[in-house]
């Protein structure tokens, strides 16, 4: 078939949509490196020793922190970016593409990392700590959006579940108690979760713009009764918090021990979710046949599954799951409910399920990254680099718009996404 | 031109009258009913009254209730100035309709309006402070450049969405948080920022850029208003009268179809998202120039880019109907502000209220099971077509 | 063992879809339901199925009554129905569609596969199918997707099956391996309900022929006492012409030449793999082949929609490979849809909105950027009457037009222009039997007033009657040039199936569809009366 390729070659009329890609791909490569090699490698005080701490003050080991030269690691990461862009151009790296792009990041935002640190010491234990303490909302709000749209109903309202479970955590969590306070959230995130469902299954509208209505009246209900019942009584915002529970032994991993086994029950709860619904979707029957209903609900129903029945369980399980993920913003680490607390984080969890195709696993990665874009938000402001703290604020933000806008078109969603069943 | 949509532009004519108005009247009062319960359910003190003395919870509540809404149609109905309050909050809520409605009716969900405001505004702030002439020269200077502005915001979302599949719902919403973030730290630069203060305020626009007052100075009401109902009558013509409208209305309801029917459809996501971004633009515009002290604020726009999304519901993504429903949120703003100052209700009761509305128009079965009546109303039906359309 | 559908009447708002039907079917029988799309088999089939409720009626097994209020009941009654539109889920595996809803698990719900996959194997042996458990559905192609969905319903021991025209997407030697399968399952005393249009099949496979015209059984005929005609002439209602009637061409110059096009489709693997051909003024190519083969993206990189890979695409000497719809447009280039309602239409519009779908940006309709929707009007009110559009009047929205009258809408609009090419992809899919003789006629009438018309069709019948030469493409290329009025129907079966005698192109390595795993030994049923395997 050669001939056949050749002939093919020249006769072409334009690229392939995968050459297109490798295309772009090499400029990125090629592009970070030269700026890599610029902006952190040139600069002036990047002969200035780094430090990475590894530990926290009180852990019970003390690896040694990390110190370097800046310039030196630039220089390193800008060779790897150009080379990988060479390979990239030459032969490209077939299913490891998406890895080594990821890779490439990483290194990236080290030799970022480095940059910024010249000349101080960085807590990157902390700031790893925080990034998995971050991703804790975003994670609940892309397992909500998972459950819903894997029964093709796309959950726009994730934003209000999640305000609204954490003001009610905040209000039963003070009057009577944590526990009670955290199934008072769940409740309202089940509640929330099955007027969505209602409207969206029963009334058929149209699933955004009940999404919609979901965080408008959740802001607004919120905001009412935090001024109105909050303000006069603040009491009512104090709640008994859920603290920090170590797991002895796996605890004192270093660095891995801090990020994941001393936190409070949220993280724990979070990681534990992933697992079940992982499982559950794809070795259970109720796993089978959700999906069922989220790609071919037609299909489903001959087969004499209750479509009506499926969308509204996992919706208001979607719903319970927010709530929770609301209680962790109050019961968890804050502490008290504030005006519009969640700020977007809904949002950056659905994308996070883009991101993660659909997948618990791929949720929490994504979540991962971007509770890192968060944590280096804070981070870099008690650095002082130069960049303007309002820019580091756009940082998730602008994230998550690249990565939905390099991966929608090529993750798929469930084939039924968004589409009401009718049942003639 | 079809009779459709002849029909529809009066909301019905004869019979169809009735049932047009009916379901949104009762979805109002249904949306008041259940914000006079909030109210009254909210009131700690009332609460713990009902436990010692029920008689006097219960007039207590009714009080509570009533004044909050009589405070409702006295701030927004009840004089000449509340009429014009209420024409002033209308202003920005119809023009950022006009956009979200025009997003619509191309099958595209435009959430962007609060940041494509943020945009058009601070583009109409720079042009205002940094020139002076005289109103006609100055005022359509500004609000091109709101125009501009607006449309590059919303443009980029468009874009995404036209070349990646991107679905704008997210990429908008995104875009919003970028530009508040954008302002603010624009607000902080010596550019923007007003002498002597430390605080992210702009300086003032010359006064060439001023929104004049329409009916004088005591009146808050500014040409902007006539501005929002031109507008009104140019989506009108444009989305009805136009071949670009056709094009529109088209790839809104089957882009398949646009593709064979030779119309660009990458084109038409950017050029649909722009028009929109331009009318979100002037609405931006709107809250700077048409309001004193004529300032640059973290603030200035306000939500209305989320009610926005309900007035094009409630006005059906037709230009008279956002028109309507405009004047509507519009009294509403108006009296709750009245309602905030003298009852002390809270403003966001307001929010709560329009949630419900938007919630009544698009499931009319819901009022109708409500109150036992029988419309012909489908409600809005189904707009989402899924994440990569 | 039987099963009986006494009395059912099923009504919808404003139409009587079923008016006391009758329908028996007894152990081991074959019973094919024929009748025209609307004439109420898919709904009779459906209350049986459970998935409406009929309004007067009962369906009986042995004489007991049984309640169907879903599907999960007519399955526990062992009734089973592979549907016309697969009821698969592309992105599963064959063991998981087959054990969708009846899934063996553990006590927590956990699946068992291996127990699944066993299961898919034994079945498939039984019936001599070769599935493969673990493939993905949506690779696979229709023909063993097919027999995924009969596999889906043997599995819960049903005892009579429903097959919703399921000759619809296979070719001809597809359909004589699922005649084979349908001799087996017969053999093992299940009762079957064959549903179709199509009167050859009909008479070769039934064992008693059940017509219904609107929601009526009006005959009940053996295949012996009857032939295509009279079927027809019952299923309509009044006598039809089968034969579509022309003049034999007279081919002029060459309007348009197609040069090595390679086409990828949407998931970036080559559809169309270097075809070359030519389309004259006055005559009509035909494009036969089962769906899946190119033709879609053929077709599309003709008239713009899709870019070609490679090749060219040239009309009348201009290259328009690469040319944009609306270019094409402009270049007297029609396109008839293959999905009418996703492409050709906006059925929310209104007719005249829809009249001028393609032209709307040039005079008469616009001026600049504003449209004359009078000019559009007069136009709609014009070809309503010229193409006898059956319409209330031009304001109305398109979608409450019957399919044949929406193809009428698009074939008015297309066809009324001044045009050098037609292309019409599946003309007259799924529309009545009138619109189809009145859109076949005025096909010819267009070739005859000199217009090149190039036809692709997956409906043999079709492209037979109206080519007056007949290509068949196969696995994206072009793989034989026929003659319709010498060649049979039997022989353009092969080409379509890849297997042509005498073709010059060889038959592509990979992707062709597994050879038939059943036995060769030949099939009485097979080799079919001659009057059935009769050209056109």
């Amino acid at each position: 078939m050669t001939t056949v390729d050749h002939a093919l070659e020249s006769a072409k009329v334009r690229a392939t949509p995968e050459e297109k890609r490798s295309r772009i791909l090499t400029g990125v490569y090629f592009a970070l490196s030269v700026f890599v090699l610029f902006a952190f490698a040139f600069d002036e005080d990047a002969d200035m020793d780094a430090t990475f701490k590894l530990a926290l003050p009180r852990d019970r080991f003390e690896p040694i922190d990390w110190v370097f030269e800046p310039r030196i690691m630039s220089i390193v990461v800008s060779i790897i970016l150009a080379t990988l862009g060479v390979v990239q151009l030459l032969r490209g790296f077939g299913r490891w593409d998406n890895v080594v792009l990821g890779g490439a990041m990483v290194l990236f935002v080290l030799a970022f990392l480095g940059w910024a640190a010249a000349g101080q010491s960085f807590s990157l234990v902390g700031m790893l700590t925080s990034m998995v303490v971050l991703s804790v909302p975003v994670t609940a709000g892309g397992l909500t959006g998972l459950m819903c749209e894997r029964v093709a109903v796309i959950n726009i309202g994730i934003e209000g579940q999640l305000l609204g479970s954490a003001f009610v955590g905040t209000i039963v969590g003070s009057t009577a108690g944590r526990w009670v306070g955290l199934l008072g959230a769940i409740a309202i995130g089940a509640l929330l979760g099955a007027a969505l469902a209602v409207l969206v299954i029963k009334y058929r509208v149209d699933q955004i713009i009940a999404g919609v209505a979901i965080n408008i009246f959740a802001l607004g209900l919120t905001s009412f009764m935090a001024t109105r019942v909050l303000g006069p009584n603040p009491e009512f915002n104090e709640p008994e918090r859920f603290g920090t529970i170590a797991i002895p032994v796996l605890e004192d991993i270093p660095v891995i021990g801090n990020m994941f086994f001393k936190n409070n029950i949220f993280l724990y709860g979070m990681l534990l979710l992933v697992v079940l619904i992982h499982i559950g979707l794809f070795h259970t029957r109720w796993g089978l046949r959700s999906r069922s209903v989220g790609e071919h609900p037609k299909a489903a129903d001959t087969l004499g599954i209750n479509v009506y029945r499926t969308r509204y369980r996992n919706v208001i399980l979607g719903g319970m799951i927010a709530g929770f993920g609301g209680a962790a913003l109050t019961l968890g680490s804050t502490g008290r409910f504030e005006e519009n607390m969640t700020a977007g984080v809904g949002f950056i969890g659905l994308a996070a399920m883009i991101f993660g195709r659909w997948r618990p696993f791929g949720v929490l990665g994504a979540a991962l990254v971007f509770g890192f874009a968060r944590g280096l938000q804070q981070k870099l402001g008690i650095l002082g680099t130069p960049i303007p703290s309002e820019f580091l604020s756009m940082a998730p933000y602008i994230v998550t718009i690249i990565v939905v806008a390099g991966l929608v078109g090529r993750a798929r969603p469930p084939a039924a996404d968004g589409q009401p069943y009718i049942k003639d | 031109m079809s009779e459709r949509t002849t029909m529809d532009q009066i909301t019905g004519v004869g019979g169809r009258l009735r049932d047009a108005l009916l379901v949104p009247t009762l979805a109002l009062i249904t949306a008041l009913l259940i914000g006079g319960l909030i109210i009254a359910v909210t009131d700690v003190d009332i609460l713990r009254l009902w436990g010692d003395d029920p008689a006097e919870a219960f007039k207590q509540t009714l009080e509570a209730v009533g004044g909050a809404y009589k405070a409702l149609f006295v701030g927004s109905l009840g004089s000449v100035n509340a009429i014009s309050e209420t024409l002033f909050a209308a202003t920005p809520l119809i023009l950022a309709g006009l956009a979200v409605a025009v997003g619509f009716q191309a099958g595209l969900f435009n959430i962007g309006a609060e940041g494509q405001m943020v945009i058009g505004g601070m583009t109409a702030l720079f042009l205002g402070f940094t020139f002076d002439a005289p109103t006609i020269i100055l005022l359509p200077i500004t609000l091109l450049g709101a125009i501009v502005g607006g449309a590059f915001w919303a443009g980029i979302a468009g874009l995404l969405r036209a070349k990646t599949g991107a679905h704008e719902v997210i990429t908008t919403i995104m875009l919003n948080f970028i530009a508040l973030f954008l302002a603010q730290w624009l607000l902080k630069t010596s550019v923007f920022q007003q002498t002597g203060r430390s605080d992210p305020i702009s300086k003032p626009v010359n006064e060439g850029a001023q929104l004049p007052r329409l009916f004088g100075d005591d009146y808050r009401v500014t040409v902007g208003l006539l501005i929002a109902l031109a507008a009104a009558g140019f989506v009108q013509w444009l989305m009805y009268h136009t071949s670009i409208g056709f094009q529109y209305r088209t790839v809104g309801a089957n882009p398949d179809a646009a593709k064979y029917a030779g119309m660009n459809v990458v084109w038409l996501t950017v050029a649909v998202m722009a028009t929109s971004g331009a009318l979100a633009g002037l609405a931006g515009a709107n809250q700077i120039l048409g309001l004193p002290p004529y300032e640059g604020t973290t603030a200035f726009s306000g939500g209305i880019g989320f009610d926005a999304i309900a007035l094009a519901l409630l006005g059906r993504s037709k230009p008279l109907g956002v028109v309507w429903a405009g004047l509507l949120f519009g009294a509403l703003t108006a009296g709750g502000r009245q309602m905030q100052g003298v009852e002390r209700i809270p403003i966001d009761l307001v929010e709560v209220i329009q949630a419900l509305i938007i919630v009544f128009i698009a499931a009319p079965a819901l009022v109708r099971s409500i109150w036992r009546i029988k419309t012909t109303d489908e409600g809005t039906g189904q707009i989402t077509t899924g994440w990569s359309a | 063992m039987q099963l009986e559908l006494r009395g059912i009447t099923k009504r919808f708002p404003g139409v009587l879809a079923n008016d006391a039907v009758d329908l028996t079917v007894g152990e081991g029988e074959l019973v094919a339901l024929l009748g025209e799309n609307g004439a109420g088999k898919s709904t009779l089939m459906n209350v049986l199925y459970g998935l409406y409720s009929a309004d007067e009626g009962e369906i009986l097994i042995d004489g007991e009554p049984l309640t169907l209020g879903s599907p999960a009941e007519s399955i526990a009654a062992g009734i089973g129905m592979v549907h016309q539109h697969f009821m698969l889920i592309p992105v599963f595996t064959v063991a998981e569609n087959v054990i969708l809803g009846d899934e063996p698990t553990n006590q927590l719900g956990v699946i068992n596969r291996r127990r699944a996959e066993k299961a898919v194997r034994e079945v498939s042996a039984q019936y001599g199918f070769d599935l493969d458990p673990g493939a993905l559905v949506e690779n696979l192609p229709i023909g063993i997707q097919q027999r995924v969905e009969i596999i889906k319903v043997l599995q819960r021991d049903a005892r009579f099956l429903v097959l919703d025209e399921p000759t619809a997407v296979l070719t001809p030697q597809e359909v004589d391996d699922l005649f084979a399968i349908i001799e087996e399952l017969k053999k093992a005393g299940k009762g079957i309900v064959f549903i179709t249009h199509k009167l050859k099949e009909v008479l070769s496979i039934a064992d008693r022929i059940v017509v219904m015209r609107q929601g009526r059984t009006v005959a009940e005929v053996l295949p012996s006492d009857t032939n295509e005609d009279e079927l027809a002439t019952l299923m309509v209602g009044r006598p039809v012409d089968l034969v579509v009637q022309k003049e034999p061409a007279e081919p002029k110059e060459v309007v348009l030449h197609v040069d090595e096009l390679v086409v990828l489709d949407d998931r970036n693997q080559q559809a169309v793999k270097g075809v070359e051909f030519e389309v004259r003024a006055g005559e009509i190519v035909g494009i036969a082949g089962v769906q899946g083969n190119g033709q879609t993206e053929l077709v599309e990189a003709i008239t713009g929609l899709r870019v070609p890979l490679a090749g060219h695409v040239r009309v009348k000497g201009n290259d328009l490979t690469t040319a944009s719809p609306r270019e094409i447009h402009r270049s007297g280039i029609a396109h008839v849809p293959e999905d009418r309602q996703r492409s050709g239409l906006v059925l929310g519009f209104s007719v005249s909105e829809n009249v001028v779908l393609d032209a709307y940006y040039d005079e008469p309709y616009s001026r600049g950027i504003v449209m004359d929707w009078d000019a559009a009007r007069d136009h709609a009110v014009e070809l309503v009457e010229q193409y006898d559009i059956r319409t209330p009047g031009v304001d109305v929205e398109l979608s409450t037009l019957s399919g044949g009258n929406q193809q009428k809408v698009i074939a008015a609009r297309e066809f009324s222009r001044d045009v050098d090419l037609i292309v019409a992809s599946q003309p007259t899919r799924g529309i009545d039997v009138g619109s189809i003789e009145y859109i076949h006629s005025r096909i010819v009438e267009e070739r005859d007033a000199g217009a090149a018309v190039l036809i692709v069709s997956s409906e043999l019948d079709e492209v037979m009657a109206l080519s007056d030469r007949l290509l068949v493409m196969f696995d994206g290329q072009i793989v034989a040039e026929l003659d319709p009025k010498t060649v049979t129907n039997a022989e353009v079966g092969l080409h379509m199936l890849g297997s042509g005698a005498e073709t010059d192109a060889p038959p592509a390595a990979d992707d062709s569809p597994d050879p038939p795993p059943i036995d060769d030994s030949p099939d009485p049923e097979s080799q079919t009366t001659p009057d059935a395997e009769e050209q056109r």
